[in-house]
């Protein structure tokens, strides 16, 4: 079961999510700091809660447009969010894939904090207001770099067939 | 069928005859862009080769192409340590396109690839910046990717799982009016399709008015592209693509004259004719949130920007500099200038141009990103105003939640100055 935490309306931009002041820093295990700092509420429920619980921010349309910046994508993934949307922008959805970020494509999804969520490959269930949302699935060339466990894991076992290493 | 621009590009890279929209490619890169963010590109690359154990090397030294721009002078030793980092990395692999901070060769990566020739039409470049698009204005496929994605372009020289995107063909036709400019024809775009019209899709520029359109003006189209949400933006090549690359990037070798076929397949076609376009403003906090110039005139501003990858040259700083030539900036009111890069800057002090600039009250900065994005100087002030020639005024863009940035061209952001409020250039005095 996964719960929503946070909800957000259409276009949040990846300066948003990860403000500029900090792309200095740049490894994925220092970026959770400062997810989402301009909004002070949730970056500190984020960086204050420790849970096991699956936790989900639900947004519109276009979320992570912007910048090309991948600590957008490690700062939420270092928080082991699920992000429901009912759209992404490119990259963002790039990078989100290649790092192993939860993103679901949720075109029709209607959710309030604290709504209880089951996540299928097909549906998103909202058990709390008794209704369900289709998903849109990803790419077949995307879900393989899911099914690979993420960018590096797929390009190794690319690099190792060039090499002809078993 | 035919082929559009992109299609024929990706099937060249491919080693294909052709390609349809959808399929699902690894085409080779000619050109892999990246800026201050190697740091973390040079960090999942090892990672990489770490589990493989095989020395990590880069695919081809001559094909990976990284400037510093983004916070240059370093503004922290954070910054500092990470492009000393990326300096060793740099020497160790042998990359040869290397832009270092410099005031011979450096600028901001957007303009350093199109001024060095490193861009020809055809080509497959990605950058790990989102404003990779604009050097479709040359006639390359273009895009911006994210740090893991470059770290595999390093390791294998191609770009892993590219779809084959649609294309939007956007014919611009007729004459613009005084003071008005490329950029409002790309805010003007952008407000009509939204910042996710062109999602997934590549803006392919045709007409009249682009045909007549110097390279400049095409870098700041293509550039913009991406607030649409396009993956590039594209201009098939002609005789000014030629002549840029030939007399202003020292390109000697072949240049082929790709382009569309006749019966390409367009998904949308976009027309708008700007005779009578006036300048454009995107409002905050998005991009689409653009007006007619009209209906903001008069707003006050405590800050005006000139710069930046989109309009920060040779011809940006020339109408500024004509607009206050011999006048001043308002009182109250800051005016930043920072030229695309140092060949814009040294060109700007040899026509006086800088002169002009300085002397009405504007402070002259290095060549950089920092004051675009908030990161390195010029940031605003709470409840502050900013005009700028930038590409984004997204909430706390110049790094502060609690401002506000519009977008303009140069025309309209040195009027401005002059004033300290949002106006019309058209309205004579300059």
């Amino acid at each position: 079961m996964a719960k929503v935490i946070y909800k957000l309306g259409d276009d949040i931009s990846t300066d948003i999510i990860y403000p500029g002041r900090y792309m200095a820093t740049v490894l994925p295990t220092e970026t959770p700091q400062y997810a989402f700092d301009d909004i002070k509420e949730l970056n500190k429920q984020l960086n204050s809660e420790k849970t096991d619980e699956v936790r989900v921010i639900v947004a519109g349309k276009n979320f992570g447009c912007g910048s090309s910046r991948e600590q957008a994508a490690s700062c939420l993934k270092g928080h082991n969010l699920t992000i429901v949307a009912r759209d992404f922008a490119r990259i963002f959805l790039q990078n989100s894939i290649n790092l192993g970020l939860q993103t679901v494509i949720c075109p029709e999804i209607e959710a309030e904090v604290g709504d209880e969520l089951e996540i299928t490959t097909d549906k998103v269930i909202n058990k709390t207001q008794g209704k369900q949302f289709e998903v849109v699935h990803l790419p077949k060339a995307r879900q393989a770099i899911v099914d690979a466990g993420g960018l590096i894991p797929y390009t190794q076992k690319l690099l190792k067939q060039r090499m002809g290493i078993e | 069928m035919g082929q559009t621009m992109v299609q024929k590009i990706l099937a060249r890279a491919t080693g294909r005859a052709s390609v349809e929209v959808g399929e699902v490619l690894e085409p080779a890169v000619d050109i892999a862009m990246s800026h201050e963010n190697a740091a973390l590109v040079m960090n999942q690359f090892q990672e990489i080769f770490a589990g493989l154990g095989r020395p990590a090397k880069v695919w081809n030294p001559n094909r990976i192409a990284i400037i510093f721009d983004h916070r240059v002078p370093a503004e922290s030793k954070k910054t500092a340590t990470n492009q000393k980092k990326v300096r060793a990395f740099i020497a160790e692999q042998g990359i040869t396109k290397f832009h270092d901070i410099r005031g011979d060769e450096g600028g901001i990566c957007h303009q350093i690839l199109p001024e060095n020739g490193y861009v020809l039409p055809g080509y497959v470049v990605v950058g790990t910046d989102s404003h990779t698009t604009t050097h479709g204005a040359l006639g390359a496929f273009s895009f911006g990717i994210g740090a893991t994605e470059m770290a595999a372009v390093w390791a294998l020289g191609n770009i892993l799982n590219v779809e084959v995107p649609e294309t939007i063909k956007v014919v611009v036709e007729g004459e613009l009016p005084k003071y008005v400019m490329p950029k409002d024809i790309i805010l003007h775009l952008i407000g009509k399709i939204s910042a996710e019209g062109a999602n997934f899709k590549v803006l392919e520029f045709h007409g009249s008015t682009i045909r007549k359109m110097s390279m400049s003006g095409r870098l700041t189209l293509c550039n913009m592209a991406v607030e649409a949400g396009a993956t590039s933006g594209i201009v098939p090549p002609d005789e000014e693509t030629v002549r840029f690359l030939r007399q202003e990037a020292g390109v000697t070798g072949e240049i082929e004259m790709l382009a569309p076929d006749e019966d390409a397949h367009y998904c949308q076609t976009i027309e708008i004719n700007v005779s009578e376009l006036t300048p454009q403003i995107a409002c905050p906090h998005t991009v689409d949130n653009v007006k007619p110039i009209s209906e903001v005139e008069g707003l006050s501003i405590d800050q005006i920007v000139i710069g930046s990858c989109t309009n920060g040259r040779l011809d940006d700083l020339e109408v500024a500099a004509d607009i206050l030539r011999g006048k001043k900036v308002a009182r109250g009111v800051r005016m930043l200038v920072f030229p695309a890069s140092y060949k814009i800057y040294q060109q700007a002090l040899e026509l006086g141009y800088i002169n002009d600039l300085v002397k009405a009250g504007a402070v002259v900065m290095n060549p950089g990103c920092g004051p675009c994005l908030g990161v390195h100087q010029g940031a605003l002030g709470d409840k502050e105003v900013a005009l700028a020639t930038t590409n984004r005024n997204f909430k706390g863009r110049m790094g502060n939640p609690e401002s506000e940035v519009y977008l303009c061209s140069p025309a309209v952001a040195a009027a401005s100055a002059l004033t300290g409020m949002i106006t019309n250039p058209q309205k004579g005095g300059f």
